[in-house]
């Protein structure tokens, strides 16, 4: 038996352009980073794409290679679970513009044999979207039997089938959105000016120094902060002390809400890159679906044969239920097979990643009908 | 497995392959019948959220919304029946989600339970207090049936609106009743209306 080099655990293919993008630029070519789960042979009906969050990767279900820590969504993905890799093909690929891999800032522009830096052009949801759809023509993909994904994936599953409704026969969109809002804008706005405010970021150059970690640890903190419930963070926290019995009346970290946001923002830049933190956020920021189709959301899924499932959270004030409720109507409008359901969790934005029985149920039932 | 009989008495009454939409569904029940036995494709719209997610669970396309406030999100004419199956009497404004149904659907199914069942009637009469029957299982406190409606009230309520009843069933106990006298008899109702 002959093994097909392109599918499997830590995949890279460098695919020839141009690919243009929404902004008028376009990259000579592309390399894209990804993971295969299941049977190849599964790709001609049983094609799942999944597509990661701002800050995630193709790690989906196997060990992360620098933090060691099970693949994101390994709790959801794999044989005999809600996404089951014993019958369908499961693909996940980094994102443009991200860092494990796929093309990006950190990427070497092969005009000038540096990395882009700033010199890489800005893209779009829609622009991911493009070169996930180069890759499964790569991988000889037609159709998926479904695209799945959280908060920034569940935006991509949006923008692949307003993009490619022939491609896709369902899309399954969680805690998510298909515009930012004003308030979502300005919590990334803070957190690019948190990087650009650090000396070593220097406009984007730092590739041969020391990069901006200090701007990147506060971006993630804030952005973490959004992540989560209030309710949540008073229950793991609530105003305890960290490893002291009276406050310092100092600024150290006090308080364990304190140490628990450093540890999260000093972790996340052993991983992540800050010209990538800039770019995918303000592709995030650029995103809104209705504005691309004439000012109307339901005229971006008119006629459209594709099935539609929508989860929101009740703690979730990232993307709240209001956001889904809204890309609910504009289906409804355009007559799209759809369902939605608000589920309760304490966990805030961060709950489709975390153990939810319901979302299994919910998952698992909608890719297995038809 | 067997279904209610007012949803029995919709679903062998809905013309195959058509577009059906069941406002307050439950777990689906109806919809999985009508989907497997008679190719309808149907969608469902449900408040609870444990029933939204059986449904989707089990392969159908459920919104979890109230039909008193997101019936307006529908297209007009977007399906050949909206069914209302015992939902009516827990509605804030039954008059207008009844507009609602017909706007969006050509024809209407519509189910309740008969507030003039001569049972209800006795124990109001008899007793002086508000009925809990088999039906009507709650207390007055706790009941979500805040509009109960009689037969008559309905019918009354259709023709004034230039309503035209294409069929209408009548259930005492689980069997099917006769008409006449069912504002005394039945115990719920069952009725298709077109606008």
């Amino acid at each position: 038996m002959t093994v097909d080099a392109r599918f499997g655990l830590d995949r890279h293919v460098r695919l020839p352009g141009p690919l243009p993008l929404d902004g008028g630029a376009s990259l000579p070519e592309i390399e894209i980073a990804y993971e295969t789960y299941g049977a190849p042979g599964a790709a001609a009906s049983n094609a799942v794409l999944v597509c990661h969050a701002l800050t995630g990767d193709q790690h989906l279900a196997s060990p992360h290679p620098r933090t060691g820590k099970p693949g994101w969504w390994q709790r959801v993905v794999g044989p005999g679970k809600p996404i089951d890799t014993d019958r369908n093909l499961v693909i996940c690929a980094n994102v443009l513009g991200s860092c494990m891999g796929s093309s990006g800032p950190a990427s070497v522009d092969p005009a000038s044999g540096r990395p882009y830096a700033m010199r890489f052009p800005v893209i779009t949801i829609r622009d991911m979207v493009r070169a996930q759809a180069a890759l499964l023509d790569h991988l000889g993909i037609a159709r998926l039997k479904a695209v799945v994904g959280g908060s920034m994936g569940g935006m991509q599953a949006l923008e692949w089938a307003a993009t490619y409704p022939d491609r896709v026969e369902a899309a399954l969109v969680i805690a998510s959105s298909a515009r930012h809002s004003a308030q979502n804008i300005a919590f990334h706005e803070v957190g690019r000016q948190a990087i650009m405010a650090d000396p070593n970021w220097r406009n984007g150059d730092y590739y041969d120094g020391t990069p901006p970690a200090a701007g990147l640890a506060v971006a993630r903190m804030a952005a973490h902060i959004t992540y989560l419930s209030e309710a949540g963070l008073t229950e793991k926290f609530g105003r305890r002390l960290q490893a002291r019995d009276a406050k310092s009346f100092g600024f150290d970290a006090d308080f364990q809400v304190e140490s628990y946001l450093r540890h999260q923002g000093l972790s996340f830049t052993d991983r992540f890159d800050a010209n990538s933190y800039l770019y995918i956020t303000r592709a995030m920021d650029y995103l809104d679906i209705a504005e691309e189709h004439g000012g109307s959301l339901a005229n971006a899924f008119m006629g459209m044969a594709t099935r539609f499932c929508l989860i929101s959270f009740d703690s979730d004030w990232l993307y709240p239920t209001a956001e889904s409720r809204a890309i609910v109507q504009a289906l409804n409008a355009a007559g799209a097979r759809t369902s939605f359901v608000e589920l309760s969790s304490p966990f805030g934005h961060d709950a489709f990643l975390l153990e939810n029985t319901e979302m299994d149920r919910v998952i698992a039932g909608f890719l297995a009908s038809r | 497995m067997t279904l209610r009989p007012d949803l029995a008495i919709i679903a062998a009454n809905v013309a195959p392959g058509t577009r059906v939409l069941d406002v307050g569904c439950g777990d689906g029940a109806l919809m999985a019948a009508l989907s497997g036995l008679r190719q309808v494709d149907a969608r469902g719209l449900e408040l609870d959220s444990a029933n939204v997610a059986a449904a989707v669970a089990r392969g159908l396309s459920v919104i979890q919304g109230d039909a008193d406030t997101d019936l307006a999100d529908y297209p007009a004419d977007a399906f050949d029946y909206a069914i209302l199956s015992q939902t009516l009497q827990t509605t804030r404004r039954p008059d207008q989600v009844l507009d609602q149904l017909l706007r969006i659907g050509c024809k209407a199914f519509v189910s309740f339970p008969n507030f003039a069942h001569w049972r209800v009637r006795l124990s109001l009469l008899w007793g002086g207090r508000m009925p809990v029957t088999r039906l009507l299982p709650l207390e007055w406190y706790e009941t979500p049936n805040i509009h109960h409606t009689t037969i008559d009230d309905f019918r009354a309520f259709v023709r004034e609106r230039g309503l035209t009843v294409e069929g209408a069933w009548f259930l005492s106990g689980d069997r099917l009743t006769s008409a006449a006298a069912a504002n005394f008899r039945a115990e719920h109702a069952v009725f298709l209306l077109r606008r």
